[in-house]
């Protein structure tokens, strides 16, 4: 019973919202390496399209709420997503055709790229802030639980409860999805293998008759689709507020990083990694260790081995570990 | 074409907008704007170093700034001696422990090189070192947060002037910024950028999270001040006289004595808070002067060629016989000095440190913003980088009230739309910003006033 109870007690704790939360920076450090394998250079927007996405997922919602359409117990955002995407995808096209082709043409440097991108971050920023404001914004209706954890506690007559958020559910499911449809592309389609092709050996493809302003169009179409399932999922699974979105670029970064920048598979793992060992190094292990040992061994500290303060700091200094020992990532880099 | 046009145009006009801001808003606004100016234009130049001179990009500014304003509450604030008594022999020992650590790694890093097991031995040190210190150091760490907790809960600093500190400042950024070298330097253009950016979240991280160091997030108030006070300066017998002497013919056009005096007395008040600001402002000056003294010899000496060299071709550099990697940890160090020491500045002006303001949209991008707009490579054009961007930073607001209401002008008072865009009016310095550079990057890319490359 005790040792059942101390499971309960790491999946409600650790492996259900590391889940959820891991699912979210895949999606982002699968856009970030798809970016960086293809255009090469990493995109410091790409925090910012993600909260414009969302954005116009979250307008398109208060639409459909105000004409009142729902969608029953899911929340109506999944209905609207459709419409963020493209719209995201229009802008994206559009940030491509102005800012990004010059330099692409002229073969910059990556550090221009990464300056350019810093000035579309400012951009981007500036109109999500213009058009919704600075503030926290909770999109989330429908059902907001799956399994309560008094429910739970009522059914199974166990001490801990294990809760889960239809968010939750919906956040892995919508990733698995989108991620199994992806890597399907990249591995078994002929667009998807051009793709690799062009991110392998950019001269080589053109030579193979690979048409490289179609490899872009796909590119940013997948990234912003991506941006903006990821970003709803975290919006809806926490809430709304531009600074947050910015700020998740941090780890998204290190989980890009972690995985082997350009690597998607490797960004898949690398968010995981990353949510796992954040959730995993914070948690005070006090009570779990109370289920497990006999009582005279019981501990009397938290067990924690940092404290919560450090849950964002614990993903950079992951990401410094790797630097110094695996410059390339866990996974190798640089190919699709 | 005299020498250096360009310099002196830009530059006066920069003076004439700040003049402008002091006859239309007031000197007071105008003032506080040229410090940060001032301020803005340090840091840039330190930027500058890294990334003009030596082609590295440091996404870490944040992270320096703020240990430079760690250090003015380190080196001014008076030692809190309870603290000390119940916890700094804990910490004390803390250090030595951390010390340790890193001692033993270096050592077992450079004794073994070729132990197959190597990486994984200091991969377990570190991570068994973590709770380690945290067992040592926690109840040192409650015992000296728990005293007068709402007041101090801190170790407090050196109670020494604060112009000091900003020399500490910059000294201890560089020492970061040689641990973080060690770590980055080796990499590419684009990782470099990444993992700064990341390491300087974990110094913000801890600078707000270890209370008994920074007092974290309750932020330190009312830091000393190389200047006088407002509230000194006003009862002060010279100050009160020189402002009456100034303004002899404002005051005998008044006849009633009352009047006169109360007057006066408004006239000190406002008076004293510009006369703060000119010291201020005068302190700033010499330092900006000093560092392009300093910048310029160095951009023009041999060193500062050898640099340009190790950018512009990092292979011909080294098969000349130039060692790329240690030139690039001293510059790094150099800039990351400077950057310290504005971090300091700015606390200095500010007279509060808040841990919890530190961002990288305002405290790294924006600073880079400064040195691209500027002019990479040129200490004027990152002077003028700094001036500029924080000019329309701070003046794009009114701005862009200005040009919504012209917008808008067809539209009803109570629009909700128009209320909406007012509203949002702060944010439009961001999308200024961001199509500043773009536009820069797009038609001026080496900046407002490029690199002069000098050819003998």
């Amino acid at each position: 019973m005790d040792f059942l109870n101390a499971i309960i007690l790491i999946s409600n704790f650790i492996i259900v919202p590391a889940i959820t939360y891991g699912s979210q920076l895949a999606l982002g450090a699968i856009g970030v390496t798809l970016i960086y394998g293809v255009l090469r250079f990493a995109n410091f927007a790409y925090g910012d399209l993600m909260a414009f996405g969302t954005m116009i997922v979250i307008l398109t919602t208060w639409y459909l709420q105000s004409l009142g359409v729902t969608f029953g117990f899911l929340p109506t955002a999944l209905l609207a997503l459709p419409i963020g995407i493209i719209v995201t995808i229009a802008i994206s096209l559009f940030f491509d055709k102005t800012v990004f082709e010059y330099y692409r043409k002229k073969k910059s440097n990556p550090v221009t790229f990464i300056v350019v991108s810093l000035g579309l971050m400012f951009v981007l920023n500036a109109l999500v802030r213009i058009i919704i404001g600075p503030g926290d914004v909770n999109f989330m209706d429908g059902h907001k639980f799956i399994m309560k954890a008094r429910e739970f506690k009522n059914i199974t007559g166990l001490n801990e409860g294990l809760a889960i958020k239809s968010t939750q559910l919906i956040t892995l499911i919508t990733t698995v999805i989108t991620c199994s449809l992806l890597f399907y592309f990249l591995n078994k389609t002929k667009t998807g293998k051009s793709m690799r092709a062009y991110s392998d050996n950019e001269d080589l493809a053109l030579l193979s008759g690979i048409d490289p302003k179609k490899i872009i169009i796909i590119t940013w179409v997948i990234v912003s689709i991506l941006a903006t399932i990821g970003g709803t999922l975290y919006g809806l699974d926490k809430s709304f507020k531009p600074f947050t979105y910015f700020n998740n670029l941090l780890p998204i970064f290190a989980a890009t990083i972690v995985g082997g920048i350009g690597n998607p598979l490797g960004a898949f793992y690398g968010g995981f990694l990353v949510a796992f060992s954040e959730i995993t190094l914070t948690y005070a292990y006090k009570k779990f260790f109370k289920y497990l040992l006999p009582e005279n061994l019981e501990p009397n500290t938290l067990i924690q081995f940092i404290s919560t303060d450090y849950k964002f700091a614990i993903s950079f200094a992951i990401l410094v570990i790797v630097l110094i020992f695996r410059p390339n990532g866990i996974f190798k880099g640089k190919v699709i | 074409m005299t020498k250096n046009f360009d310099i002196k145009i830009s530059f006066t006009i920069m003076a004439l907008l700040i003049a402008l801001v002091g006859i239309f808003q007031s000197w007071g606004v105008a003032l506080s704007i040229l410090n940060l100016c001032l301020i803005s234009a340090v840091m840039s130049m330190g930027v500058n170093i890294q990334w003009g001179f030596a082609g590295l990009i440091n996404f870490g500014v944040m992270g320096f700034l703020a240990i430079g304003g760690l250090a003015t509450v380190l080196v001014s604030v008076p030692p809190v001696y309870d603290a000390w008594a119940v916890g700094g022999v804990g910490i004390l020992i803390s250090g030595l422990f951390l010390v340790s650590v890193i001692v033993t790694i270096y050592l077992i890093n450079l004794k073994i090189p070729k132990f197959k097991y190597k990486n994984h031995i200091i991969f377990l040190i570190i991570i068994l070192s973590i709770p380690l210190l945290k067992f040592i150091s926690g109840p040192a760490i409650g015992r000296i947060e728990s005293i007068n907790a709402a007041t101090s809960g801190f170790l407090g600093g050196a109670n020494l002037p604060i112009i000091l500190s900003w020399f500490i400042g910059g000294i201890l950024s560089a020492l970061v910024a040689f641990i973080i070298g060690k770590i980055c330097l080796g990499l590419r253009s684009d990782y470099l950028a990444i993992s700064t950016l990341l390491i300087s979240g974990i110094v913000i991280t801890i600078v707000k999270h270890e209370e008994w160091l920074s007092r974290g997030v309750k932020n330190v108030i009312g830091l000393k001040r190389p200047a006088p006070y407002e509230t000194n300066l006003q009862k002060t017998e010279w100050f009160i006289n020189s402002i009456e002497f100034f303004n002899t013919s404002k005051l005998s056009n008044i006849i009633d004595l009352e009047a006169r005096a109360s007057l006066l007395n408004q006239l000190v008040i406002t008076s004293s808070g510009i006369f703060v600001k000119l010291c201020f402002s005068a302190i700033f000056l010499i330092v900006v002067l000093v560092l392009l003294y300093l910048s310029e010899k160095a951009l023009n000496s041999p060193w500062g060629r050898m640099m340009r060299a190790i950018r512009d071709n990092e292979d011909a550099a080294k098969a000349m016989g130039k060692n790329v990697v240690k030139q690039h940890l001293f510059i790094f160090m150099l800039g990351s000095a400077i950057i310290g020491f504005a971090g300091a500045m700015l606390v200095t002006y500010d007279g509060l440190f808040t841990p919890s303001s530190y961002q990288p949209l305002r405290y790294t991008f924006l600073i880079w913003v400064m040195v691209l707009l500027g002019g990479t490579g040129n200490n004027y054009g990152a002077i003028l980088g700094g001036f500029v961007v924080w000019f329309i930073w701070i003046q794009s607001a009114p701005f862009a009230l200005f040009i919504i209401n012209i917008l808008t002008n067809h539209l009803d008072e109570t629009s909700h739309f128009k209320e909406h865009l007012r509203n949002s009016v702060p944010y439009f310095r961001y999308l200024m910003m961001g199509l500043g550079l773009l536009l820069v990057m797009r038609y001026r890319p080496m900046g407002l006033l490029p690199e002069k490359v000098i050819k003998n």
